[in-house]
């Protein structure tokens, strides 16, 4: 018996100098393209763009289209954060009412203590971020799901913001801060206009633009961008490899809380004072955004752009509405439509963007 | 048949002065009253391929999880490079050079191949504020690396969970070789796959021989075993059965200690159909008909 042959398999395959092996083909570019997670939600954009466009005169003016960046912006900017948690494979249902534990802490910090704004807006930054660390400890802690987690936060956060806004200031709204020290200079960076070719812009347009390039420069050329992605793909492999996977979610987290306290401020210093019922419901337009923006449920999957057309696709349909003469009253049941619709477009995309 | 025509992989002697790089004396592992190891002895030499057989049970996990630190042994010794060690984390033994590459914990699906390459070492650039991904450097070394091993991607950029079990098994590899590992253990890499893409996986088993590492083969399945391996250990409830030098075994006794009667014969049937098995080991055709009915159909 021959058994001590040498074994059959002994040197490595040859390789070869660069070139393809003939089984995959060089995809179509138009295929590629659709494989980006925010195609999809691009197409829709311009789709519902070119509709109110049509349907609404007055959607095609210069204003209209700044009120429509405006209501975009104050969602966006919440969007951002939301749809990155989202890539990292959690959900965060207590942003929504965070916004409003933030602006209340600021102004009740600020008015009852009567010290200048800044101070209140500091103590506002470190309790969001908190809340956000919280959330993410917990998360980390015990396993459980970011749902439970965050729908227990959710609703501590909004019974908390009724009764010590009430027991503090005896009113379910905040005291007005208008007159206080250091506002201007607030409301000049949280809430200011500035003016382009005669139309107003509100300087929310711009910080929400300016943390969408950040956020897409963090998300696809960074190692925390490149964990982000991992940790919501598949968090064993990632701890495998040496990802600091608790580290990333919990600053995800605050990172939502960072998004909860800037929209926080704007209200503040838009509005001068602050209703502590308000957010319920928001936190599900910031994830609708961030889905129809491309962000997969599940996480590993989405981008930092696809949520800014997301956003813009709120604010064209809730502005276009209004401009098209329509009842507001049927906002809510075009967006359900158009959450699904976007939804199933992302899916088809993908789907025969993945096909090989 | 003479012994004159045998020789490793390597044409080189057994280097059996040399210090093996990990080694197990007199192993073992108890899990309270439980003895799921027991005097169990290895040693990976590099450029070689330890095998460790063993059907279910027979304590081939508890042997890596010792190896790669996940578990502590609680009776002989585990020695790297000569000298006595305990693992506390799977970090050490990644430190001591000896890498795990388990059969789906190592990469993230959705996640391009070179992301994928790099995950958790990434290369970077540029000052703190803007320290940014280097993406050129890492596509080029993850190509390069993945072409010493033989494995030629059409695109880096695809994701990592459009290629087959197989590729992703090389390109875990190649990653583990690549960040220095000098002990690769490899837990049932081919358990999932079907015989083309063991027949892959097997090759990067031999290239990262061939490169010098030293590797702990985990399977089931002898066939693949005898393919690539220097070193068999049969395990089995735990103990050592067999632990034999490819010079001293054959793949019918080896096939033999790792099942036997009826298991047996259906085995030496399964190995007549490989295509491109070593068919000089292959035993002879009558004894296929083993004392279980097994339809005569070889091909060889």
């Amino acid at each position: 018996m021959s058994d001590q042959a040498v074994p059959a398999v002994s040197s490595p395959p040859a390789s070869g100098p660069k070139e393809r092996d003939g089984r995959a083909l060089q995809r179509p570019l138009l295929l590629r393209l659709l494989a980006r997670p925010e195609v999809g939600v691009f197409l829709g954009a311009v789709a519902v763009f070119v509709f109110f466009f049509a349907a609404a005169p007055t959607f095609r003016t210069g204003s209209a289209m700044a009120t429509v960046l405006y209501q975009s912006s104050t969602i966006g900017i919440m969007a951002l954060p939301v749809a990155l948690l989202m890539i990292g494979g959690e959900f965060d249902l207590s942003s929504g009412v965070a916004v409003i534990t933030s602006a209340l802490t600021a102004s009740m910090v600020s008015y009852q203590l009567t010290m200048n704004v800044w101070v209140g807006v500091i103590v506002a930054l470190v309790v969001s971020l908190a809340i956000g660390a919280f959330n993410g400890w917990m998360v980390m802690r015990t396993g459980l799901p970011s749902f439970l987690i965050t729908l227990g936060t959710f609703l501590g956060l909004q019974g908390i913001n009724l009764a010590v806004a009430k027991l503090v200031t005896g009113n379910v709204a905040t005291d007005d801060i208008s007159d206080m020290e250091g506002f201007d200079q607030a409301k000049a960076v949280f809430a200011s206009s500035f003016t382009v070719g005669g139309v107003q812009f509100k300087v929310t347009v711009l910080w929400w633009l300016g943390f969408a390039a950040l956020a897409t420069w963090v998300l696809l050329r960074t190692k925390y961008g490149n964990w982000t992605f991992a940790v919501g793909g598949n968090k064993d492999s990632a701890r495998a490899v040496g990802v600091p996977v608790k580290f990333t979610k919990i600053t995800l987290f605050m990172l939502v809380g960072f998004g909860a306290w800037f929209v926080g401020m704007h209200q503040l210093f838009a509005f001068n004072t602050v209703q502590s019922g308000e957010g319920v419901g928001q936190e599900l337009i910031y994830i609708a955004a961030a889905v129809i923006g491309g962000c997969l449920l599940t996480g590993g999957y989405g981008s930092a752009i696809g949520p800014v057309f997301g956003a813009f696709m709120f604010g064209m349909v809730s502005q276009g509405i209004v401009y098209a003469g329509w009842n507001p009253d049927w906002f809510k049941a075009f967006l359900g439509v158009m959450l699904l619709g976007a939804t199933l477009i992302n899916l088809w995309v993908r789907q025969s963007a993945a096909r090989r | 048949m003479t012994t004159d025509d045998l020789g490793t992989p390597n044409g080189t002697p057994t280097p059996a002065d040399r210090v093996p790089i990990v080694e197990l004396r007199g192993a073992g592992k108890s899990y309270g009253n439980i003895r799921a190891l027991h005097g169990v002895d290895l040693a990976v030499h590099p450029g070689r391929v330890a095998c460790v057989l063993g059907d279910n049970g027979a304590g081939k996990s508890t042997l890596i999880k010792i190896i790669s630190g996940l578990h502590q042994h609680t009776e002989g010794e585990l020695l790297v490079d000569g000298r006595p060690v305990r693992f506390s984390t799977p970090r050490e033994a990644l430190d001591r050079g000896i890498a795990t590459v388990y059969q789906d914990l190592a990469t993230v699906p959705l996640m391009p191949v070179w992301r994928n390459f790099f995950l958790g070492s990434e290369m970077t650039k540029g000052p703190w504020p803007v320290r940014r991904l280097d993406i050129a450097r890492m596509k080029k070394t993850a190509d390069d690396e993945l072409r010493n091993m033989g494995i030629v991607l059409d695109d880096l950029e695809q994701p990592i969970g459009t290629l087959s079990g197989g590729q992703r098994q090389c390109v875990a590899i190649a990653r583990a070789v690549y960040f220095g590992a000098r002990v690769l253990i490899l837990d049932e890499p081919t358990a999932a796959l079907g015989v083309k893409q063991s027949g892959v996986v097997l090759k990067y088993i031999a290239a990262a021989r061939e490169r010098g590492l030293g590797v702990i083969f985990i399977t089931h399945n002898p066939h693949h075993a005898y393919m690539v391996g220097d070193h068999f250990s049969v395990l089995r409830l735990g103990t050592l059965e067999l632990s034999a030098d490819r010079t001293q075994v054959g793949l019918e006794e080896l096939t033999n200690h790792m099942a036997g009667g009826a298991e047996l014969a259906a085995l030496k049937h399964e190995l007549a159909q490989v295509g491109g098995v070593d068919v000089q080991g292959l035993p002879e055709e009558k004894d296929l008909r083993a004392p279980v009915a097994a339809p005569p159909e070889g091909n060889s």
